[in-house]
């Protein structure tokens, strides 16, 4: 059987230079981020360039995904929140396009990597607490002080809310990574099922081949809707967080 | 048993075991989903409006199964 963890290896392009012991290398996951990013901001540049009262296809895809992230920032962080509307847009179609260039066989899956989903997690998070301490000074930490609590049950309460914001960041980082991580692996073990069949059982597994065959399609489906969600899921989480930063003591 | 096939063993259980919490974040999912389903049902005016609460609940109660797999993939690839 084919390794199922073999395609998430990192592979080295060019070697830029070294710091320290470290090596510094152009990879396939910074070579995806690339492309990503060319993606969305020449697709987002074609979409507008032309602008019509009546938009074509390319224009209407864009204001629908302009529409939908600037719906989930007004209803979850209200209207203040759209001061980080370009934050999340850009993690939104950032993670959105790379987990779709994963889904085409041969890709690189970029969000596969805690080291990736890490550092988004955490420019999030460091988003959430400088933003919340300059806005709110020291009235941020009434988060973990939430009102119309008994005074009696409150140490319980501050320790939840304080171990409930700390593991924030784990479980968005993890969340993403696991997901596309899980799910790729899936594939390709149920893709090398195929394989061994047809070559392990001639043309009787040709046959019973077809249904771990359409059990792929069936699932290459549900990871397209992952793709998506986790997407979608990285995005409300982080309105919702910079909810607090911009509303704390709920 | 030698140190090194039980150390194999135990890893092996071990994150066989883990993956048995992902069950618990199946049946949190599967309510979630349910009862947003049912609740639609009864009043499909508002259940536009609760799809972003859906997705929150859904991405909490996730993690938690995520976090069990995850101990299932450090004990089969990481230690």
């Amino acid at each position: 059987m084919a390794d199922p963890i073999a395609q998430f290896q990192i592979k080295k392009i060019v070697t830029l230079g070294h710091i320290g012991p470290y090596e510094i290398a152009f990879t396939n996951s910074a070579a995806f981020m690339i492309a990503a990013v060319v993606v969305i901001v020449g697709g987002m540049l074609l979409a507008t360039r032309g602008q019509t009262l009546v938009p074509g296809r390319l224009q209407s895809l864009a204001e629908i995904t302009y529409e939908f992230v600037a719906g989930t920032v007004r209803s979850t962080a209200g209207n203040e929140g759209m001061k980080f509307f370009p934050l999340v847009f850009s993690l939104f179609t950032f993670i959105l396009v790379l987990n779709m260039f994963g889904m085409i066989p041969g890709f690189f899956t970029v969000m596969s990597h805690i080291a990736i989903t890490g550092a988004l997690a955490a420019l999030v998070i460091l988003t959430v607490i400088i933003y919340g301490i300059y806005r709110n000074g020291l009235g941020f930490f009434k988060l973990f002080w939430p009102s119309g609590v008994p005074l009696f049950v409150m140490p319980l309460i501050v320790v939840i809310e304080i171990l409930s914001f700390l593991s924030r960041p784990l479980s968005l980082s993890v969340r993403l990574f696991a997901n596309m991580l899980a799910g790729h692996i899936t594939l390709k073990v149920f893709a090398s099922f195929i394989g061994l069949l047809a070559t392990s059982l001639g043309v009787f597994g040709w046959v019973v081949g077809i249904l771990p065959f359409s059990m792929l399609i069936a699932l290459t489906a549900l990871e397209l809707l992952v793709a998506f969600l986790q997407a979608y899921v990285f995005t409300i989480l982080t309105c919702l967080y910079l909810n607090d930063a911009i509303h704390p003591g709920h | 048993m030698d140190p090194i096939a039980a150390k194999e063993l135990g890893r092996l259980i071990g994150a066989g075991i883990a993956a048995i919490g992902m069950g618990g974040a199946g049946i949190g999912v599967g309510l979630i989903f349910g009862n947003y389903l049912s609740a639609a049902l009864r009043n499909p005016a508002a259940a536009q409006g609760q799809f972003g609460n859906l997705i929150f609940g859904f991405a909490v109660t996730e993690a938690l199964g995520i976090f069990s797999l995850l101990i299932a993939l450090l004990l089969l690839f990481a230690v």
